[in-house]
């Protein structure tokens, strides 16, 4: 298994290796919709492993389908699919074969719950946040308001926010209290998965530390896993066990946190990491020329070719999935081991 | 990139803008007419840019730094306190003299899309300041508005001509923002968070367009950010704001290394560079949120929040700010009675 660079990473990774199931895998994922101008394939075949316990991060740029991958994996899609399919096995259980009643009521928001982009600027104006952050206990699992009020409470507490909170409206609240409101309505329930979406991005830097903080807590405290979609390379990091590196509706790079923060594989992840400005370093960030590809209009070979500084001929193929012998994936025909002397 | 002497050497360039006592207030009012106070987003500031140099104003939402920011440009007018501008008193100014002050000033927006008009393609966005400032001849304003985009690598010109902005990707609107901001050759440039609303990739080439274009023409660029991951590389002198005020300001290896401020440093803590090893420990973050400005605390406005806080001291009265011999300011009473005060 992996070299692990923490005693934390080595649990988990622990856990991994051994024969238990992952708490969700998925295989060739799909996700592409209809446009008047064609078929936007925004989910292009993923496969993602998350054990429990776990944090994975999913990075990309905008428009490279990440937070598609969280509508298909809670299946939260728009009317203009043109394509969902694949495999999504939630704690062993395949979860696409679920018909919508039944994955309602047993996946969605009770198994894995989500806090959504700017989630915390959609909340209902009119109506108390603690009656809002009871909500799901009461639409998923059936409970009386005074007891969904009483877990509402408890699940303030985990987030750091004052009981009295609970009878406040939104406008009353910060953006970093209302961020933390929308994360007690995902953690009610008592879910084994949480997806954030971009759960820092619109705070300032020392509520993003803050809330950064809340989810370390509950993370080791809960042993909730955690899938978080961002663009935000430097505060992923601090959460993240692994990280995929999607571009294109693809993944081209999962990894061990500390291997791709510290030794990327893939080109593109280089180029990411190498273009990150940094505090604690003189070192200019470079600038990745280029613009993502157009998901309606997706080249044949790599996708990332016409970016990429070490491209030659083969490139003119799509590079497979290749596996080292620590489980971290690229997908780049540097990385193949047919690839032979050039092999990295 | 760090221009030292710039900092420590006031006066061996010329003062280009400065604020004296600077406060802009905003009254508040319910149901239309009730008076129910100030809100206080600038609140007491003082500074001076020198020609040529390159500034950042930090702080998080709401510390005031677009206020100040449009107050700079006059599209506020000071509650009290002055702005000079290459000599000239802005509260002195006639309508001729605000028009003549605006084609000296240039104005980066944070958002390109919502700064150009979606109904103007981008030779018509770039005449209207010429226009408006008089040059009247067609063929002189082709050839500014040519030499403009070239300025700003929007290449081929002729291609970028007649595009909308809707057309145009955000990097590539914010190009044009710039060109328009420097087509009428201001000598000061104020850039309010330039490049938060794109995309990480395209950040740095406009920051580093901006850092050429402010080096070709030796403008004054004053930029106004809450990242400070990216002031290094971009900026000589910091301001740190907190609540309406300037907390700090030194050059910028002397704040982001030796910062003095306890906000400054929760401020710096907080800021995560990409490592695994974050994920391994919980940061020390002062909790609470800022004041309001409508009421802001009495003493030191960080005081609630402050970790080190005397008690006794600075609830009670304000920290005066106090210089240290390399130019480093810092308003805090741990630094009170300290080198060079």
């Amino acid at each position: 298994m992996a070299q692990p660079a923490t005693d934390k990473a080595a649990d988990i990774d622990g856990v991994k290796g051994t024969a238990t199931i992952p708490l969700l895998r998925t295989e060739n994922l799909v996700l592409h919709y209809r446009t008047e101008r064609g078929a936007v394939r925004a989910v292009d075949g993923i496969d993602l492993t998350l054990a429990a316990g776990e944090a994975m991060v999913i990075l990309g740029e905008s428009g490279c389908g990440k937070s598609s991958l969280t509508k298909a994996l809670l299946r939260m899609l728009p009317r203009n699919v043109a394509a969902f399919s694949g495999s999504v096995w939630f704690e062993g259980r395949d979860i696409m074969t679920l018909d919508e009643e039944t994955f309602r009521r047993e996946v969605r928001w009770v198994g894995i719950s989500m806090v959504m982009q700017a989630a915390m600027n959609a909340l209902n104006p009119v109506v108390r946040v603690g009656d809002q952050v009871a909500e799901p206990l009461r639409v998923h699992r059936g409970w009386s308001r005074a007891r969904a009020l009483e877990k509402a409470a408890e699940t303030f507490a985990l987030v750091g926010l004052p009981a009295d909170f609970l009878t406040r409206y939104p406008f009353e609240m910060s953006g970093g209290m209302r961020q933390r409101a929308v994360l007690a309505m995902a953690l009610v329930t008592d879910p084994r998965l949480v997806i954030l979406d971009e759960p820092t991005s619109a705070l300032d830097v020392l509520t993003q530390a803050n809330i950064m903080n809340v989810l370390k807590r509950i993370k080791a405290e809960l042993g909730t896993s955690f899938i978080l979609i961002t663009h935000d390379v430097a505060t992923s990091s601090e959460l993240a066990n692994r990280v995929a590196l999607m571009y294109g509706g693809q993944l081209v790079e999962v990894a061990d946190a500390a291997h791709f923060f510290r030794t990327p594989s893939h080109p593109y992840s280089e180029l990411l990491m190498a273009s990150v400005p940094r505090l604690r370093d003189t070192h200019e960030p470079v600038h990745i020329p280029g613009q993502p590809p157009n998901l309606l209009d997706l080249p044949a070979g790599c996708r990332f070719a016409d970016r990429c500084p070490k491209r030659f001929a083969r490139c003119a193929e799509p590079p497979p999935q290749t596996f080292d012998a620590a489980g971290n994936m690229s997908r780049c025909w540097l990385a193949d081991p047919a690839h032979g002397s050039g092999a990295r | 990139m760090n221009v030292q002497a710039s900092v420590t050497q006031a006066g061996a360039r010329e003062v280009v803008l400065s604020a004296e006592d600077l406060h802009t207030w905003f009254e508040l009012k319910r149901w239309g007419m009730l008076r129910i106070g100030h809100v206080r987003a600038v609140d007491g500031v003082d500074f001076a840019l020198e020609r040529g140099e390159t500034v950042a104003f930090v702080g998080e939402s709401g510390c005031g730094k677009s206020s100040l920011a449009r107050t700079l440009l006059g599209l506020h007018k000071p509650t009290r306190g002055r702005v000079i501008f290459e000599g000239q008193d802005l509260g002195a100014l006639d309508a001729a003299g605000w028009r003549a002050h605006r084609a000296r000033v240039g104005y980066v927006q944070q958002d390109p899309y919502g700064a150009l008009a979606p109904f103007m393609d981008v030779r018509r966005i770039l005449a209207e300041p010429l226009i408006v400032n008089g040059v009247n001849d067609a063929a002189e304003r082709d050839r500014r508005i040519r030499a403009a985009l070239e300025e700003v690598r929007l290449l081929p010109v002729e291609e970028f001509l007649g595009k909308f902005p809707h057309m145009l990707s955000g990097g590539q609107q914010q190009r044009v923002v710039i060109a328009r901001a420097l087509i009428l050759a201001p000598t000061l440039v104020i850039a309010d968070e330039p490049v938060s609303m794109l995309d990480a990739s395209v950040r740095v080439e406009i920051l580093r367009l901006l850092r050429d274009l402010q080096r070709a023409r030796n403008l004054t660029l004053a930029f106004i950010t809450h990242d400070l991951s990216t002031v290094r590389y971009f900026a000589e002198r910091i301001f740190v704001m907190y609540a309406g005020r300037i907390i700090e300001q030194a050059s910028v290896d002397a704040l982001l290394d030796t910062p003095l401020h306890p906000y400054t440093r929760a401020l710096l803590a907080a800021i995560p560079d990409p490592d695994p090893d974050n994920a391994t420990h919980y940061k020390e973050i002062p909790g609470g949120e800022p004041p309001s400005l409508l009421s802001p605390p009495p003493g030191c406005r960080f005081h609630p929040r402050c970790p080190v806080a005397i008690a006794g001291r600075c609830e009670r009265e304000d920290p005066p700010e106090t210089t240290l011999a390399d130019g480093h300011r810092v308003a805090c009473w741990l630094h009170v009675g300290g080198e060079g005060a």
